[in-house]
């Protein structure tokens, strides 16, 4: 099942490429389609953010990931490369962990 | 494949534009270790994370796809999730198409390295020959050094045990909202962006993992519809 979603999902991303790429541009120019394309990274992205870090199965929880994202947002603001970023919060977690065991 | 040159950019703008897209090709292949690690950490063996990298080569939607693995979430969860990101790509394609005026089999490729990265470093090019040295250079060094490092990233997730003790679980979510940064610029955005993460953690307890990122999706699509019937002062110029 899972190498079912994995191809899929794959072929269906090329074929969005593909479809950008073969269509007229006049496509594009519904102000409504521009829009909800600008949204739809936003809000998946923000609700990824959210349950990756303060959800645990099917309950909310706050535990060493939030510090981890905590310290990811200080590494942003002080413009931080993505992988650092991505270092940090995974390092704050580990560390937070070892201080509090179970965290 | 330059293919026939109209607008000639000089060498040494040509070299120049090698060595940007070179430069965003190594910086973009390097976290595809982070990208490698997390996947297998989420419980997808090294031949299914390589092959996300190979065949679905978008890294939002790839994370995406991990990320509501991890959670626990159907398959099926993931890859509309990874569809719905990927949808941004049609977009790049659409902006690119007319610069680049691409036929045949070299559409059929270049398609496959229509992304973020290769998209930035091509639509601001003057010529068509520039855009095409930028779109190429970049594309493909990020195509080739993704892979590789996702791979690495996989087998040295596989080695060192619990994902958990070297936070690897919150590297995800840091992923995520480095991702999102950039977008966060936009008043508008930040409004989308917390609606949405307080929806998808509003309705975490009463659906399978995975379905709350989907229901949030709804809300920007909602936006969308509704922010079109106000005045939308949205249309102003922003930059």
């Amino acid at each position: 099942m899972t190498w079912v979603a994995i191809i899929g999902a794959g072929i269906g991303c090329y074929l969005l490429k593909l479809a950008g790429v073969s269509l007229p541009a006049r496509a594009l120019e519904h102000p409504l389609v521009e829009r909800v394309a600008d949204l739809i990274p936003v809000a998946l992205l923000a609700a990824l953010v959210a349950v990756q870090v303060f959800a645990e199965g099917t309950r909310l929880t706050v535990d060493a990931r939030a510090a981890g994202l905590a310290a990811a947002v200080v590494a942003l603001l002080l413009r931080a490369p993505f992988l650092v970023v991505v270092f940090v919060a995974a390092a704050t977690a580990a560390l937070l962990r070892l201080a509090v065991p179970g965290w | 494949m330059a293919g026939p040159l109209t607008i000639e950019p000089d060498d040494a703008e040509r070299r120049a534009i090698v060595r940007d897209g070179l430069g965003v090709g190594i910086a973009t292949g390097l976290y595809g270790v982070s990208f490698g690690a997390v996947s297998v950490a989420a419980g997808l063996s090294v031949l299914q994370t390589c092959a996300l990298s190979l065949v679905m080569f978008t890294g939002a939607s790839q994370f995406a796809f991990v990320g509501v693995a991890a959670a626990g979430g159907a398959p099926l969860s993931g890859a509309l999730t990874a569809l719905m990101l990927g949808t941004r790509n049609t977009l790049y394609g659409l902006k690119l198409a007319p610069l680049l005026d691409l036929r045949g089999w070299r559409r059929v490729a270049a398609a496959q390295v229509v992304i973020d990265e290769s998209t930035a470093m091509s639509v601001t090019r003057t010529s068509r020959t520039a855009a095409r040295v930028g779109f190429v250079t970049t594309g493909t060094s990020v195509f080739v050094l993704w892979n590789t490092f996702t791979l690495v990233g996989a087998l040295a997730g596989n080695l060192i045990g619990d994902p958990r003790t070297y936070g690897l679980d919150a590297a995800v979510g840091g992923a995520f909202l480095a991702l999102l940064w950039p977008r966060l610029a936009d008043p508008r955005n930040r409004v989308i962006a917390v609606c949405a993460a307080a929806v998808a953690l509003g309705v975490v307890p009463v659906t399978a993992a995975g379905v709350p990122v989907l229901v949030a999706g709804g809300v920007a699509l909602l936006a969308g519809i509704l922010t079109r019937s106000a005045a939308d002062p949205t249309e102003l110029p922003g930059r």
